[in-house]
């Protein structure tokens, strides 16, 4: 047996917190961009569409993440995908982003005025000319503050990720206590290390969110 | 090779599901319940003049908020052995939730505490009520009553969050999973049908806490 000293701890968490970073960043654009696309498919009104974007986000936000990343896992293998760790914690984490982050834009686009709209409409702009250049440079100001805020929420959801297999920060803290039978030690470098990659986002966010009041009044 | 699905597979094992329903509910009411007067004080303290205490709950909402459930719940029933606190899986797992939603109803109670005018807390001392009736009627219920909707997403958001209770082999609805698609192999029906399960749970919980909030407050109105 190995022994291990605190650096060694804290050296192999941080190699490890290098997958949640990635798996965060990498959920939280990809999420994003599919966040948009709903936000677009659902803004244009179809209600039929309205409808199903609203299902979607329910049932995302009505079920456990654990349940959405064990049904990727186990459910893409029965159509022939084979699918690794890495693949279905992106997977499940960029549909769980995707629909939080549309329905905390539906909110910032619906604050913009109908006048915009229809302003917009009777200068003959078209709806991917009015999203583009009237709703969204609008919405985007009151979007960012709340949005940076659940990027908080994506890099603490990739945590549940190690339940699948995926080795990132907790996984690696799992590991490590195995072979050190320190987990009072282990776990407590692993909180730090979230709190060291959460807090500055946290306060980033309440940073945008003064002053966005401060322009607001 | 085409999958044949089998949800009938399931259907001899449904008594582990619903022994994980019960389990599910009893850690969230318990966890809800001890965790919003947590965080009913966390909030009195944060908005009382004693700054040291202020600090100190400000701390520990700031560590709880910026750092996974499963690793505050990894930390409680792994590392607390450690310090000599040893605990049963439940006991952990509400331990657990109770911490987490003690700090985040802390922040969420706070809030409709700052939304008091402070022209009612004047008129309240003005009708020479003391501190503590001032807290509880012309403080904390309205205040509560404000923040009701938030507090409920986020009993709901605990509840969810409790699947990963499963981890330390607190029997709950996700453990029962676990242990059934053990048994039978059909991993995909058994989180199917559970995430259905939980699906309903939530919608439930919701629609219970709308019911309770509304016989909470809105009958007190004409007290």
């Amino acid at each position: 047996m190995s022994e291990f000293t605190l650096w060694d701890i804290v050296y192999n968490l941080l190699l490890a917190a290098r997958w949640t970073v990635l798996l965060s960043l990498t959920a939280f654009v990809l999420g994003g961009l599919v966040g948009l696309l709903l936000l677009m498919v659902r803004t244009a009104g179809n209600p039929w569409v309205v409808r199903l974007v609203r299902a979607y986000v329910e049932l995302f936000q009505g079920t456990p993440l654990l349940m959405q990343l064990f049904i990727v896992f186990f459910g893409l293998p029965l159509i022939g995908l084979d699918v690794s760790p890495w693949v279905a914690a992106t997977l499940g984490l960029t549909l769980f982003t995707s629909a939080f982050l549309t329905e905390i834009w539906r909110g910032c686009v619906e604050s913009v005025g109908k006048g915009q709209w229809e302003a917009s409409a009777s200068l003959g702009m078209n709806f991917t000319q009015q999203m583009r250049y009237i709703v969204l440079p609008q919405a985007l100001r009151i979007a960012i503050p709340p949005t940076v805020g659940f990027s908080v929420q994506v890099v603490k959801g990739t945590a549940v990720a190690s339940i699948i297999g995926f080795v990132e920060l907790t996984k690696a803290g799992t590991m490590i206590t195995n072979a050190t039978y320190a987990p009072f030690t282990v776990y407590g470098c692993v909180a730090v290390m979230y709190f060291l990659i959460c807090y500055p986002l946290s306060l980033f966010a309440r940073h945008l969110e003064g002053k966005f009041r401060n322009v607001a009044r | 090779m085409a999958y044949k699905f089998d949800f009938g597979a399931i259907v001899p094992h449904w008594e582990l599901l619903v022994d994980g329903v019960i389990l599910t509910t009893e850690l969230t009411v318990i966890g809800a319940v001890i965790g919003v007067g947590l965080g009913i004080m966390g909030a009195w303290a944060r908005a009382s003049r004693a700054p040291v205490i202020s600090q100190i709950v400000g701390i520990y909402v700031e560590l709880i908020r910026n750092t996974p459930f499963l690793v505050q719940l990894f930390f409680i029933f792994f590392g607390l052995p450690a310090l000599g606190v040893k605990l049963s899986e439940f006991q952990a797992a509400v331990l657990a939730m109770i911490v987490n939603l003690g700090a985040y109803s802390t922040e969420i109670v706070r809030a409709g505490i700052l939304a008091i005018p402070q022209g009612q807390i004047e008129a309240a001392q003005s009708l020479a009520m003391n501190r503590v009736q001032i807290f509880r009627y012309v403080v904390l219920l309205p205040a509560l009553k404000k923040i009701w909707p938030a507090l409920s997403s986020q009993i709901v958001i605990v509840m969810l969050g409790s699947s990963v209770c499963s981890q330390i082999a607190a029997e709950e609805l996700t453990f029962g999973a676990n242990y059934i698609q053990a048994i039978n192999f059909r991993a995909f029906e058994v989180y199917f049908v559970v995430t259905g399960l939980y699906l309903v749970m939530s919608i439930l919980l919701r629609m219970g806490l709308k019911v309770l909030g509304n016989f909470l407050f809105e009958r007190r109105r004409h007290v």
